[in-house]
This record gives structure tokens, C-alpha cells and sequence, in this order.
């Protein structure tokens, strides 16, 4: 089970990387490995305001559709086009080709919230 | 081993039908209607003889496995055997050839029979008034919930919230949403039913109504009904009861005597219709009387020897079919009612819930049986137990394939993880039932001892384990 | 009861495995207080010979179709149905198989979905085919609100040239969505166009157009084109007759989105109006596919690389996505699709257009000799397919009393408008079965009738 350092991540399996004031999201080797083969990637506009936990898209596999949850709030100021012809890069490159979206972040300090790759470690013992 | 498409049998000019030649004067249509409106190509449909399309077909249905092939326990669906006589009676041509716009003086004989009908289903689930008009069981649980929404949209109450446990099938929150309803899921408690602290703390002056199959998903009678009719009735909700597990009651509860105020039926389960591949069903709808108001218009009634429609109901929800319902499907529950016989319902329900007992008993050492209260005509094994060893549940299932059986339910109800939902029904003999029960003691030995057998099964079937992944992400629907 | 195989002593020596006395123990879960203590009120088992004979006597009271020379259609069409269809049909790995979820062993209702979905594509013009919903009416219900759910708009433009029934159909459907249902006038047995127009606005999620219409009239789908051409975000909608794209231009070609409607005509007796078959098509768009009700069959490969079928997309249904589903629908109407799958394969690319030809040209004949006698007007011209609104206006004789006289006559002249609509007149529809002899009979004894 991969946990990349330098990460912030959810209780939700979702994990972001801010650089700049930018932040880069997807979901972690967990939750691909529990969806199973993910066959679509339903993605939100370029443009789009959300709050922290909003639902901002669906991921969904063969049997399990699965909501997706901001983990800080921003704009979204990219979406990762690959996903519309390869779904598969999520399960194959959860941290590095399978990103989802990324945002603007306007409350940079709601970070605070989430957890360390430590703290996420840990949480997924109490997951199995 | 694959078959062709039906397409691929052909060559250009084959034809495999016969039409009388055309007997008046051929007229261009191209005259009379608006410009563009004539095909200029015609639809690339096959071009087959009689012989390529009866070859084909034929071929098709041996890659098929159906009640008539061996046991099929599928937890839920109650696919017991389709007798042959209400095949004949079907297809009855006085009562099959008729015009769902001939006046109904024409028709008495058909509507005779779908007035009984409606009177046994009455009888049987101890309810009022029945529509016959829905196609199916969730468009009978759509219609139920649409009645539900009348009532209250006549009382002048706006309720918004369906409560359903989280044992429920599918189409139960799924409906609601079709009504305009908001879904709550209230969980079970740990002996399998629903948790009557949770429901409380749900149930308000919000909750139209609480759908509810009972026994449940898990083949678990509810055995405080009463209670949560109660909790609902007093908040003013109303009381929804699915049907799909009749089978397990026939003669020994009613709905009605529940105090349920709306149920539907699958007659293409309880009442042996045949399920043909994904339907035609059947899911006529019973309510008690004060709901008789508001159901599909028109209404089977009688006035002294006469049936008719009655299409006067003003408050009637509407109709949901362009006509009276799935009309050839009632016919042959008509005929099964009426082989069944009073006693013979009763029969139905005491071997349904005794074949499933048996099986329970013999594979409960096992299979892991995660809620251990007494079940009736079906119950919910887990392959937790194997999934030690590195194999799930659908491999089991797979497996089960290649001994010509088919596999139980898989994967629900959601609360049991590895769910394995077994319905054998009345109509399975001991034999089938030993063999099933010895075939599953088999996989479970083979798991131990050769995995990958199970791991990789199918292995005898047409096709081996199918690439569902591709499937659906670059969708291939046609040809 | 004849269908239980165990014998009261195979069942004693289950009780016993099990641990139990009596069969009754087994239902010891459920309150005293709420058992049925009684008998059905239902009469006694019959036998099979006993069943015959009383499914024969009740079938007596009815005067079935060859009793009559029947131009009723309004929805379902009486054509010929070839033999073979039921000889297949019949075959009990077809019929008592379940939804084919266990792909493997169900090869081959999954492979004749994919190809009924296929000729409906091929039919409609359209690029993607559910595997079947449950009927033309709710298959427009469920259009309705694919429609409110893609465009995010509340307004459907549904003239009142579109089905009564559907018309009733598709609003039960709509209502608990927040759609709001606009029905534009008649003008003669077309649609107003200018109504459609005036009322299409930035508001509007669907205009629904049925082709051809519920009067029999084939309307210009090209025109209704070229009205949503500025409001892309409307969906447009036809409710087609699948028999009649044999000789009309397919809607695809006009851009429609969704393409519904009854199935019946393609192999499906009119058994009383059911079991019935819905279909639904939809032009190749992923956003719209992803709104698709219905179980859709697509092509794979299996771990050996060979061809098979599996049902997929199953996150839009409601065994997976429940309350989010789009839409409630499990059992559909397999068998009939099958049914209708074999009809199209059988009759093929010649036949299903030798069909609608002389279903077009035996329409027209009739049509014409009517249209000369007096008092009786054919409304739609000679804009038809197989069906026309025939208007009788005699001094002294209601529509009623023709009706009857007909009826007596051994002719069922055609569905009565008043019966479903606001309108006068008669509906007439006629199919490839009718003769010359049977059309000429028909005019002939209207025209003596009137004469009288």
C-alpha cells in the first residue's frame, strides 16, 4: 500500500499536493485497489467553485461508483483530460498520472485539517 | 466456441420471410408526404433464410442455462419451475388475439379472468383493491409510492422522505427517487432486522413512508412488525410492503393483517411466471381501501355480470402503461392460482421455507451464516470464510458454473460482506438440493486444496471469465 | 400441489435432518397475534384437464379478432407474425432464464440483446439501443426525464398529436420531477408549428414528436430540426413506430436525441395490450449514455482472448447506484425483444420495407375509395402511414350507431376518437394482412350504411 510523503490526505482516500498555492488531487493506491478496475472518471468544469468537502465528481468501477470529495476548497483550474480515453491510469499511477483535478486553493490554512503521510499510515491500520 | 451474429449468416438477397404479393395498385409515397420524409436507404438488417435464422437462435439458446436446466437459487427471485399448461393457456388464441381497444362486451371472457385475479391477490395479501396496470416490481413499487404521494398531496401534507433499511434491494431507493422522494437508509441491528431505536430516530412528521420486505433480504421475518407499524401509522406515514418474498408467507401472514397500506406482487416470482431472459414481468399493486382512490386509472370492476373499465377516478395517480398492463403474464398466474388451489399456496410456502432450512442446516458448518436467526425461504451465507485463501465470493460463484448449477445471488444484501443469497424454492426436488449443497462442499475442498481451479473457474462454460472492465470503459453496444 | 416433487416422506425426512417436528415449526418467527388463521377464500386445485376445460369456457365469451375484419391500431398494430418466431421463442433456455447476470451461462440472451440493439440502431438510426424498457408510454416517461436530468430545464413541448395515453404517461412520470408539461394544439391531424415555436425558449428541456403522429399523420421532423437548431440545449425527442421506419426516413438523420416507442408491431402479437416492449435509442453521445435507463449489452473478450457478451454500464442501475440510479427499472421486456430481434432478423432488409410498403399502400387504397363517398371526410389527406382520421358527418346517424352497424356487419370500423380524445372521428388503421377484397368490403358497406 503506497503512501507518498510530501502529501496531504482525507479520510476519504483522497490526497493532495500544493505547490504555489496550487493543489493537485487524486485518490490514493487504497482506494484504487478497493474499487477495483475504474472504468470512469466523472470530472468537474474548469472554473468551478467548491467548498471544503463539497462531492466535485464520481469515480466508478466495474461494480461501485464511488463520490469524490474536495478535501480543501478553491476553483477548479485544470481536469485531467487522460481520464476521459484511459480511466485505467487511476489504478496504474494513483499519485503521478491518474491526478484528477487540479484547484486554486482560497483557504490555504484548511490544509491544517487533513493528515500526513504518517497520520494516514496509521489511519488506514484501523481501515483493514 | 463462438456463434456468429445474425448478421454474419447472410448474403445480400437471402430472404427468410413470405408476404402475399401486394394486391392493389402500387402508389408513390413520395407524392403525398412532406419532402425528405421517404427512406433512401433501407435499415441494414440481416438478409437470412428461415433456416440461418432458426440455426442461429438455436445455437444461441444452447449457450443458455434456464429453470428448465438445473437448479437456479437465486436469492431474491424466487425461480421456481414455469409450468407448460399456462404456456398453452397463453397462448389460447380466443385470448390472445384481442385488441386492447375492442370494446370491452367483446372481451368479458379475458377480463372475467383478470377480475378473479385481482380477487385472489386480494385474498392473499388481505389487502382491498388491486391495479393490475404495472409492468414489473419496481414499476409496481414506482406505481406504490406514486399512490403514497397522492394521499398526501390530497390531504394537503407534504412529506419528502421514503425511509428504507439498508438490507433493501435496489429498486426500493431507487423507485422512491422515480416518486420525487428523498431516501433515508436506516441500518440493521445485529440480529439482521430493522433497528426500532434508528427507526424512531428517523421517523417525523417528514417521513411519508418506510418500504419494507418482510421477511427481509436476509429470508429474516421481522418479527416486530407491529411495533413498526406503529411508529410509522402514529407519525401519519404509511406502510409499504415489497412483494418480492411472498413465496415465504403464502398462507401463513398477510400484509394487510401487517397493517401494510400499499404492497406490490412479482408475479413473475410468487406466481411462476416465466422470467424470460429479463422479463416479461408482472407487479400488480394492493392497497387498502382508503388508497383505492388513488390508483392507476382505468379500474377492473363488475356491475351485476358485466366487467368494464372505469375510467372514472379523479384522483387517481394516473396511468403508468399505454394499456391495462403486462395482460399475457396475468394470464398465466390466473392459471397457476388456479392449479395452486387454496391448500396448494399453503404448500408452496411450507416446502419453499423448508428446502431453504435444509440447505441452511447443511451448509451453515461450512459457509459462514452471519446472521444466525431463523430464516424462511431463503438465507445469506458469507464466503468470508474462503476469502482467507485469497478467493471472493464471485469466484465461488464461477465456479458453481462449471458444475451446471448456477450460482445463488452474489453481493447482496449490502450488509453482509461476500454475500452468498441462496433461494432453492418449493419446486427443487432432494436430489438437486443434496447435489447443490454437496457441489458447494466440493468448491470449499477445492479452495483448501487446488485454488486456482476456483480462482480462474469458469473453465467449462462457452466463454471463461469475461473482461467486464473493457467492457464498460470503451463500450462496444452494437454492431 | 402438482408442482412440489418431494414427497410427504422426502419432507418428513428433511424436518428430521433439520431438527424439526413439524413444518409449521418453521414459521415459529412469526406473532400469534398476526397469523392467518383461516383458509383462502380461493377455490379448490383444479387438475390439468379441469383447467382446460374452464380457461376454454371463459375464453368463449370473447369475440377475438378473426371474428372481425379489425382496422383498430392506436398503439398496437395487428401484423402478420411469422410462425418461426414462437418455435424459437419457446425454447425453455430462452424463457425461463433469468436476467443474465452470470454472463457465462447466459451467452445466449446476452448475444441477442447486443443484436437487437443493433437492428434498433439500425432501424432508428440511431447510434446506441437500451436492451428494452417496458412499454412506448413509459419508455416516453423515462425519456421525459433523461431529458429534465441532461438539459437541467423543466419545460417539455409535447402537442397533443403525440398519444393521448403517452401524453398521460409521460406527465405521471414527469410531474414528481418539477417538469412542466406544455401540450400544443392540433391544426387539422398535424401539430401548430407556430405554438411550438412561441412556446420553445431558454426554459425548454424536450420537444416530444411522435412519427407518425397519433392521427396517422407523418409530420415534418425536419422542421421541428430546424426550430431546436438555436436551442441546442433541448432535447429532441420522437416517439417512432418501428414498423413504419421501414419507408420513412429514420429520425437520426434529423438529429433526434432520443428515439422511443412501442416495439409490439415488430413480431409482438396485440395480446391485449401486454406484454409489451419499449424501446429507447439515443444518438452516440457518452454525457446522454450515461443517462440511459435500461440494461445495456455490450461486446467483450474473455480471459482467452474469444468474443462474449456482458451486460454493462451496471453503475447507471439501480442494483448499484440505487437512489441515484437513473432509473428504477429491473425486469424489462426480454423475451419480447427477443421476439422482436427475431421478427427483424427473419424479414430483414427487403422484408421490413416490403412490409411498411404495403402497409403504406394498402392504408392509401382504402384511404382513397373512402374519401369518395359522401359525408366522410379523411382528415389527414394524403399524408399517412398505415393509420388516417376518418370523419363521418351525417345528418342522422351518430358516429355511434355506424360504429355498430359496422361491428354488426363484422367490421371494426376503427377507434372511436372520443373514446381518448376531445376529438370526432374514427381512427383507421390498416396493416399488410388486409386484402382488397376485405378493403373493398369495407367501403362498400360504409357507403350502403350511409345510404340507409
Amino acid at each position: 500500500m503506497k503512501v507518498n510523503e510530501g502529501l496531504y490526505y482525507t479520510e476519504d482516500h483522497e490526497w493532495i499536493k500544493v505547490e504555489n498555492g496550487v493543489g493537485t488531487i487524486g485518490v490514493t493506491d487504497f482506494a484504487q485497489q478497493e474499487l477495483g478496475d475504474i472504468v470512469f472518471v466523472e470530472l468537474p468544469e474548469i472554473g468551478e467553485e467548491f467548498q471544503q468537502n463539497d462531492n466535485f465528481g464520481v469515480i466508478e468501477s466495474v461494480k461501485a461508483v464511488s463520490d469524490l470529495y474536495i478535501p480543501v476548497s478553491g476553483d477548479i483550474c485544470e481536469i485531467n483530460e487522460n481520464l476521459l480515453d484511459q480511466p485505467e491510469l487511476v489504478n496504474e499511477e494513483p499519485y503521478q498520472g491518474g491526478w484528477i483535478i487540479k484547484i486554486n486553493l482560497s483557504a490555504e490554512k484548511e490544509l491544517e485539517d487533513l493528515m500526513n503521510a504518517e497520520e494516514y499510515q496509521e489511519f488506514l491500520k484501523g481501515e483493514a | 466456441m463462438s456463434e456468429a451474429l445474425i448478421k454474419d449468416y447472410g448474403s445480400p438477397g437471402r430472404k427468410g420471410y413470405s408476404l402475399p404479393e401486394l394486391d392493389v395498385v402500387e402508389k408513390n409515397p413520395a407524392e403525398s408526404l412532406p419532402e425528405g420524409m421517404i427512406r433512401e436507404e433501407a435499415a441494414k438488417l440481416p438478409e437470412v433464410s428461415e433456416v440461418d435464422v432458426v440455426r442461429h437462435y438455436t445455437s444461441l439458446s444452447n449457450m443458455n442455462y434456464g429453470v428448465d436446466s438445473g437448479i437456479y437459487p437465486l436469492g431474491s427471485c424466487t425461480m421456481k419451475y414455469n409450468p407448460k399448461i399456462n404456456e398453452d393457456i397463453a397462448r389460447t388464441p380466443n385470448l390472445t388475439n384481442i385488441h386492447p381497444q375492442q370494446k370491452e362486451k367483446y372481451v368479458q371472457g379475458s377480463l372475467e379472468i383478470l377480475y378473479e385475479l385481482k380477487e385472489y391477490l386480494a385474498e392473499i395479501s388481505g389487502m382491498d383493491e388491486v391495479s393490475l396496470q404495472p409492468a414489473s416490481g419496481s414499476h409496481g413499487e414506482y406505481v406504490g409510492l406514486m399512490i403514497i404521494r397522492k394521499y398526501f398531496e390530497k390531504k394537503g401534507e407534504t412529506r419528502t422522505k421514503v425511509i428504507v433499511p439498508d438490507s433493501a434491494h435496489g429498486t426500493n431507493p431507487a423507485s422512491a427517487t422515480m416518486a420525487g422522494y428523498n431516501v433515508v437508509e436506516i441500518a440493521s441491528n445485529e440480529r439482521g432486522m430493522v433497528d426500532l431505536e434508528s427507526l424512531k430516530a428517523e421517523v417525523d412528521e417528514d417521513t411519508a413512508a418506510l418500504m419494507l420486505t418482510n421477511p427481509n433480504t436476509l429470508g429474516i421475518f421481522e418479527k416486530d412488525i407491529c411495533e413498526i407499524q406503529k411508529i410509522i401509522h402514529d407519525a401519519g406515514g404509511l406502510l409499504y410492503y415489497d412483494g418480492a418474498n411472498m413465496n415465504a408467507v403464502l398462507g401463513y401472514v398477510r400484509p394487510g393483517d401487517m397493517e401494510f397500506d400499499v404492497i406490490h406482487y412479482n408475479l413473475h416470482k410468487t406466481f411462476s411466471t416465466p422470467h424470460g431472459g429479463g422479463g416479461p414481468g408482472s407487479g400488480p399493486v394492493a392497497v387498502k381501501e382508503r388508497l383505492a382512490p388513488f390508483i392507476p386509472a382505468p379500474v377492473l370492476k363488475k356491475e351485476g355480470e358485466k366487467y368494464y373499465w372505469d375510467n372514472d377516478r379523479p384522483d387517481s395517480l394516473g396511468r403508468v402503461h399505454a394499456f391495462y398492463g403486462n395482460y399475457g403474464v396475468m394470464l398465466r398466474a390466473y392459471a397457476y392460482i388456479r392449479t395452486a388451489g387454496a391448500k396448494g399456496l399453503k404448500e408452496i410456502t411450507e416446502n419453499a421455507v423448508l428446502n431453504a432450512n435444509y440447505m441452511k442446516h447443511k451448509l451453515k458448518d461450512t459457509y459462514e451464516l452471519p446472521f444466525a436467526s431463523d430464516s424462511l425461504h431463503e438465507f445469506v451465507l458469507s464466503g468470508s470464510r474462503q476469502k482467507k485463501e485469497g478467493i471472493s465470493t464471485v469466484n465461488i460463484a464461477k465456479r458453481l458454473l462449471d458444475y451446471k448449477q448456477y450460482a445463488p445471488t452474489i453481493y447482496f444484501p449490502l450488509i453482509v460482506k461476500e454475500a452468498i443469497m441462496v433461494e432453492p424454492t418449493e419446486t427443487e426436488n432432494l436430489q438437486s438440493l443434496d447435489r447443490f449443497i454437496e457441489t458447494m462442499k466440493v468448491i470449499s475442498q477445492e479452495i483448501e486444496e487446488e485454488p486456482e481451479l476456483v480462482r480462474d473457474a469458469p473453465h467449462n462454460t462457452v466463454v471463461r471469465k469475461l473482461d467486464e472492465a473493457k467492457a464498460a470503459r470503451n463500450p462496444d453496444l452494437r454492431w | 400441489m402438482r408442482y412440489i416433487s418431494n414427497t410427504p416422506a422426502e419432507q418428513e425426512k428433511m424436518l428430521q435432518e433439520i431438527g424439526a417436528d413439524k413444518v409449521s415449526d418453521l414459521f415459529q418467527a412469526i406473532p400469534e397475534n398476526i397469523k392467518f388463521d383461516r383458509s383462502f377464500n380461493i377455490p379448490a386445485a383444479l387438475s390439468e384437464l379441469e383447467l382446460k376445460e374452464l380457461i376454454k369456457d371463459k375464453a368463449e365469451k370473447n369475440l377475438d379478432l378473426s371474428e372481425f375484419d379489425s382496422y383498430l391500431g392506436a398503439g398496437s398494430y395487428d401484423h402478420y407474425i411469422p410462425a418461426i418466431i414462437d418455435h424459437l421463442i419457446i425454447r425453455s433456455e430462452f424463457y425461463t432464464a433469468y436476467t443474465p447476470y452470470q454472463a457465462e451461462l447466459s451467452q445466449g440472451t446476452l448475444q441477442a440483446i447486443y443484436e437487437y440493439q443493433s437492428m434498433i440502431c439500425e432501424l432508428t438510426g440511431m447510434g446506441i439501443s437500451n436492451a428494452s424498457l417496458l412499454d412506448g408510454a413509459s419508455a416516453l416517461g423515462e425519456a421525459v426525464i433523461m431529458a429534465g436530468r441532461h438539459s437541467r430545464k423543466e419545460k417539455i413541448i409535447m402537442p397533443e398529436t403525440v398519444h393521448p395515453a403517452y401524453r398521460e404517461v409521460a406527465q405521471t412520470y414527469g410531474k414528481p420531477h418539477g417538469l412542466k408539461f406544455v401540450e400544443t394544439s392540433l391544426k387539422g391531424s398535424s401539430s401548430n408549428y407556430k405554438e411550438i415555436k412561441e412556446e420553445l425558449d431558454g426554459n425548454t428541456a424536450a420537444v416530444v414528436f411522435q412519427y407518425p403522429n397519433f392521427f396517422g399523420t407523418v409530420e415534418d421532423l425536419a422542421e421541428i430540426a430546424r426550430m431546436l437548431e438555436n436551442h441546442k440545449k433541448a432535447v429532441f425527442i420522437v416517439v417512432a413506430n418501428p414498423m413504419a421506419l421501414g419507408l420513412l426516413t429514420p429520425p437520426g438523420e434529423f438529429g433526434a436525441d432520443i428515439v422511443v416507442g412501442e416495439g409490439q408491431p415488430l413480431g409482438n402479437p396485440v395480446n391485449y395490450g401486454g406484454p409489451n416492449l419499449g424501446f429507447m435509442a439515443i444518438r452516440d453521445d457518452r454525457r446522454l449514455l450515461r443517462q440511459l435507463p435500461g440494461r445495456l449489452v455490450g461486446k467483450t473478450e474473455d480471459i482467452e482472448g474469444n468474443t462474449g457478451y456482458v451486460m454493462t454500464m451496471q453503475t447507471r442501475e439501480q442494483h448499484i447506484r440505487r437512489e441515484k440510479a437513473t432509473s428504477n427499472i429491473c425486469t424489462n421486456e426480454a423475451l419480447n425483444a427477443l421476439m422482436a430481434a427475431i421478427y427483424l432478423a427473419t424479414m430483414g432488409k427487403k422484408g421490413v420495407e416490403e412490409v411498411a410498403n404495403q402497409c403504406y399502400q394498402k392504408t392509401r387504397y382504402l384511404k382513397e375509395k373512402l374519401a369518395e363517398i359522401d359525408d366522410v371526410t379523411v382528415v389527414n389527406g394524403d399524408n399517412h402511414f398505415n393509420e388516417f382520421w376518418l370523419k363521418i358527418e351525417t345528418a342522422d346517424k351518430s358516429l355511434e350507431e355506424i360504429e355498430t352497424k359496422m361491428c354488426q356487419q363484422g367490421i371494426l370500423a376503427g377507434v372511436n376518437l372520443a373514446e381518448l380524445t376531445d376529438q370526432q372521428g374514427l381512427l383507421v388503421s390498416v396493416t399488410e394482412k388486409k386484402t382488397r377484397e376485405e378493403l373493398d368490403k369495407y367501403a362498400r358497406k360504409l357507403e350502403v350504411l350511409l345510404n340507409e
